[in-house]
């Protein structure tokens, strides 16, 4: 028994021994998304841009290599999250922390941002306080109250729209994304007529789509996660009898995503929605952008996607203007205020906020040359996150 | 008002059938052999991502792929209910647990892997896509196949069970099995066969909730609950007592959050809890 | 009942028998300072999987010795955490009263659902459990008030151990801290189980109609293991509250309770150290998996899950212990 036990120590010992010495001088990124569980496919198309971004602009910046560590958090998990950051800045050494598709595990590693001064780019994950956890942390993605106020407001002014009846899925994402429409919304000058809150896990949408059908409203807001949610609720919304055409019916953009759209097919037409980006968005950029990724995954890119390549670029951005020096400040203040045009668009980052500053596209879903997509037809420039703006 | 009571009632009908087609395999199966196979809504996702793959790559039409979702989760479950399932039989219900979980585990990185983590899209053909209106209240056509498919196969099972040789043999094995034995009858035999039922009955489930509850590799692990839910309310082994259960189950749900939206989610786990506490065997249960 | 035993047979003698320590017990609590050593850029995942295990013994207390099999364990490890990440939140951080705050709140909670459990009895328990876990898990979803909802609990700072040990980016506090907390519920339940209580629920777990029979008050034993196992499993929860300082609607949810489940059973449940050793094959295999390859790590968690059923039944400790005594009775 005891040379069991030897041979144990043995075989961990071996299994303990430092990575081979890395080439002098590459800079090490650890990412840390979801890659298995329910949100996995976030985290295929945030990695599938990061990898085309890495294949069209080459792995080498300032001179130093580029190598990814892949760490996988299983889904909403921040202990896994904080501990896989400890991990990457202890063991691996690594340079800058990236990824993060959820806010519980964003806000975890934050603390370890924070703690060793790494440079660390959110990439998905929504929630306004994020970037206040760590001032060497900047965003790339953007934030459920930049795009749900601007929505609200749009939609009492331009979008001529007076009373509303609001939905959303009851837990984080969904209340900040009612809270940021209706105030926007009201601000405005328009009425929130009644709103109901619904259970996560929740497949079957005919009781809340009655309720809101009782009050016969003007427009209807809805806010659900994204996957299987959204075409359920659409299917949802005709069966009950409410047409896109008659009944305004508004979100933010994940609820008409490519998935979305093929699931609900026709019942879909005239959905207005409110999003930083689309493949289907009107630009040179964006076209060259969607076809590469097409070639290469066999997919439409998605704003998972645009959060990672965005990321990308300014990670190989900063380490240009630092020449290569990965310390967290240097990098964080070389972030600051960095501008670019980016398949979405025009996007900047606020310095004093460290967070996202982007168009916020209106859309609408219409029949375009026989297939179902997104057509942009108004837009708001230049959104700040309103929530940290409102906390100065 | 009565009028848009009656279109929620239906939707939590449909909804409820659905939850039934899914959860009838297991329930018999659980009944007769006290055998606790989790991995029942692995099958359920392999027959919906055969639909799936039928449909969207080799451009068969819907109601066609039925009957190969069916055939295939029953083919796959005769494969390893030979293999890996029969020398469990008489093992522990925890070694039972983990085996299955090993199999659901396995079967959602495959899905992952051949099919991607995408959520896969389907169109329905068009004559089952729409509602009916009828006296100001809409009627999905699709929740309509779904009840009608129910019942045809609610039908067939319980004459089956009621009038064929083979049924009363399952119904003695679910009563008594060891006096079963002691009879003749080879409940193995028997077992082996209402077992791939079971299983392409889920198979068939699961190709038909894609409509309404969409499909991605997590599929294997998120209807399970429900299903337990189901099983264990009916009580094991009793096709009435599934449809009672399954019915009631997505009608209470979906009336619950018609009326008290603030409690929705709570109401489906208290209804099981303290349905459970009244009838502990479930409402048709034999223990 | 006068008791008339010799010390060197009967029921007592047979007790004291199975408490004395074995030399591989020994040998592995000191396998448990080997990370400091060979491992110690490890030290955070091996504070994890000492809180694990901790949760999966409390787990064993009840499905390995009394025969209660329940899904929902992971409401008492949730309460305990979200009970010590509130306390720190609002003013009181100090990390070892916070472990009996959290304890003390998943005990009291256990006590309460005790009466339920004890009443039931095969799948109607474990769908009873089910349906309490999920039903806590949406209750702190809706309290997001207080428990920070679906973004997690924020501003949970814990003060320094004993003013000195502040928790650091390598873990090394974490690691003592989780490795003492176990050890100590570990002696605990050590202590319980070689007791005549601990044989009196071996009884119910075997023959619950029976126990009654000889005069066992079957229902409140297994009120009362369960409340102790509750209060194991709180003093887990707040051990994670405090060494990640986070605490998300994940402890309370049903994949926990689930995993955990699997933990134990692959070490072998109703061995007291199935739980632990369980925890940690299964978490070090998945940290490993993880890395080699992220999105299809559960083909191979699986793998070994079917693996150790069709070949090492009663989990990985009982099948060593088959081979054991087969090895010896040849020898």
């Amino acid at each position: 028994m005891q040379r069991i036990l030897f041979g144990l120590a043995a075989a961990g010992l071996a299994l303990s021994a430092t990575p081979p010495a890395n080439a002098q001088g590459s800079i090490k990124i650890g990412l840390i998304m979801p890659y298995s569980g329910q949100f996995a496919d976030a985290a295929t198309q945030m990695d599938n841009a990061i990898k085309l971004y890495v294949k069209q602009k080459g792995d080498t910046v300032a001179g130093r290599k580029i190598e990814f560590i892949r760490k996988d958090t299983g889904g909403i998990a921040p202990d896994v999250a904080k501990r896989l950051a400890q991990e990457l800045v202890v063991r691996d050494n690594v340079d800058i922390l990236a990824g993060f598709v959820l806010t519980p595990n964003a806000l975890a590693a934050g603390d370890v941002s924070e703690q060793a001064k790494k440079f660390m780019v959110v990439m998905n994950a929504a929630t306004s306080i994020i970037t206040t956890k760590s001032q060497y942390m900047v965003r790339t993605s953007l934030t459920t109250p930049q795009v749900n106020e601007a929505l609200g407001q749009w939609a009492a002014t331009k979008g001529k729209v007076k009373k509303v009846y609001t939905m959303v899925s009851d837990f984080g994402p969904g209340l900040d994304a009612e809270g940021a429409f209706q105030r926007g919304f009201k601000e405005a000058g328009g009425e929130v007529i009644g709103q109901v809150k619904m259970p996560v896990a929740n497949p079957d949408f005919s009781a809340f789509v009655q309720r809101a059908k009782d009050l016969n409203p003007e427009s209807i807001y809805i806010w659900v996660p994204g996957g299987a949610q959204p075409p359920a609720l659409g299917k949802a919304l005709a069966e009950r009898g409410i047409d896109p055409k008659k009944t305004t019916v508004m979100g933010q953009g994940e609820i008409t995503d490519d998935a979305a759209l093929k699931s609900m097919g026709d019942v879909a037409l005239g959905i207005v929605t409110a999003f930083h980006y689309d493949p289907n968005h009107q630009s040179q950029m964006n076209k060259d952008f969607v076809k590469a990724y097409n070639a290469a995954y066999g997919r439409n890119p998605d704003f998972f996607s645009i959060g990672g390549w965005d990321g990308m670029h300014l990670i190989y951005e900063v380490l240009k203007k630092t020449g290569g020096k990965t310390d967290g400040q240097a990098l964080v203040d070389a972030a600051k205020g960095m501008k670019w045009e980016s398949p979405r668009g025009p996007i900047s980052i606020d310095p004093q906020t460290r967070d996202i500053i982007q168009n916020v596209y209106i859309r609408r879903v219409e029949k375009v040359d026989g297939k179902i997509v997104n057509v942009e037809f108004d837009k708001v420039e230049n959104v700040k996150d309103p929530v940290k703006a409102r906390m100065k | 008002m009565i009028g848009p009571v009656i279109g929620v009632l239906f939707d939590g009908f449909a909804y409820g059938m659905l939850l039934f087609l899914l959860s009838v395999g297991l329930s018999v199966t659980l009944g007769m052999m006290n055998f606790v196979n989790l991995a029942h809504c692995a099958f359920a996702m392999l027959g919906a991502y055969v639909t799936v793959f039928l449909m969207n790559d080799l451009k068969w039409p819907f109601l066609a792929t039925l009957p190969f979702a069916f055939l295939a989760a029953a083919f796959v479950s005769v494969l390893l209910e030979r293999t890996l399932y029969r020398p469990l039989y008489r093992a522990s219900d925890l070694d039972q647990v983990l085996l299955t979980i090993g199999l659901a585990f396995i079967s959602v990185a495959v899905a992952a892997y051949i099919f991607g983590t995408i959520l896969q899209p389907v169109q329905m053909p068009p004559y089952l896509r729409g509602s009916f209106n009828v006296m100001g209240v809409n009627f999905a056509v699709y929740r309509l196949f779904l009840i009608a498919v129910a019942l045809i196969i609610t039908l067939v099972l319980v004459l089956a069970l009621e009038y064929t040789r083979f049924g009363a043999q399952v119904r003695a094995a679910v009563d008594n099995q060891r006096m079963a034995r002691g009879l003749g009858i080879n409940v193995d035999g028997a077992f082996a066969v209402t077992f791939a039922l079971g299983s392409g009955l889920a198979g068939l489930g699961g190709a038909l909730a894609i409509e309404i509850v969409g499909l991605d590799p997590s599929f294997a692990f998120i209807y399970l609950v429900y299903v337990l839910i189901v099983v264990s309310v009916g009580g094991l082994g009793s096709i009435g007592g599934s449809f009672i259960a399954a019915s009631l189950i997505g009608i209470s749900d979906v009336a619950g959050k018609y009326y008290v939206p603030e409690i929705g989610a709570f109401l489906i786990y208290l209804v099981m809890i303290l349905l459970l506490m009244w009838r502990p065997a479930g409402l048709f249960g034999k223990r | 009942m006068s008791v008339t035993t010799e010390p060197s047979s009967g029921p007592y003698a047979y007790l004291k028998a199975q408490s004395r320590w074995r030399v591989i017990e020994v040998a592995f609590w000191l396998c448990t300072l080997l990370p400091y050593f060979l491992f110690p850029n490890y030290l955070v995942l091996a504070s994890q999987i000492a809180i694990t295990a901790l949760f999966a013994l409390s787990l064993d207390l009840i499905l390995g010795y009394a025969g209660i099999v329940s899904l929902g364990h992971a409401a008492f490890f949730g309460l305990g955490a979200y009970t010590a990440g509130i306390a720190s939140k609002y003013g009181w951080g100090e990390p070892i009263t916070g472990l009996f705050i959290g304890g003390a709140m998943a005990a009291a909670v256990g006590f309460a659902t005790s009466f339920i459990i004890a009443r039931f009895r095969h799948l109607t328990l474990i769908m009873i459990t089910l349906g309490l876990g999920l039903l806590l898990h949406e209750a702190a979803n809706s309290a997001h008030f207080l428990t920070g909802g679906a973004d997690g609990l924020q501003g949970v700072k814990i003060w320094k151990i004993f003013g000195v040990f502040g928790f650091d980016l390598w873990g090394r506090t974490a690691y003592t801290y989780s490795l003492i907390v176990l050890f100590l519920g570990f002696l605990l339940a050590r202590r319980i189980t070689n007791s005549p209580f601990g044989l009196a629920l071996r009884g119910i777990r075997e023959n619950s109609v029976r126990m009654p029979a000889i005069g066992a008050p079957s229902r409140a034993h297994i009120r009362k293991i369960y409340t102790i196992s509750a209060a194991m499993a709180g003093v887990a929860g707040a051990l994670l509250a405090q060494t990640t300082e986070t605490v998300a609607l994940e402890v309370l949810s049903f994949q926990r309770s689930a995993e955990t489940l699997i933990m134990l059973v692959l070490g072998g449940a109703g061995m007291l150290y199935g739980g632990l050793v369980g925890s940690a094959i299964f978490m070090i295999a998945r940290d490993q998996f993880s890395g080699i390859n992220p999105q299809y790590w559960y083909f191979w968690i699986g793998l070994l899950l079917v693996f150790v059923v069709m070949v090492l039944p009663n989990g990985i400790l009982g099948g060593l212990k088959k081979l054991l005594s087969s090895w010896r009775g040849r020898s």
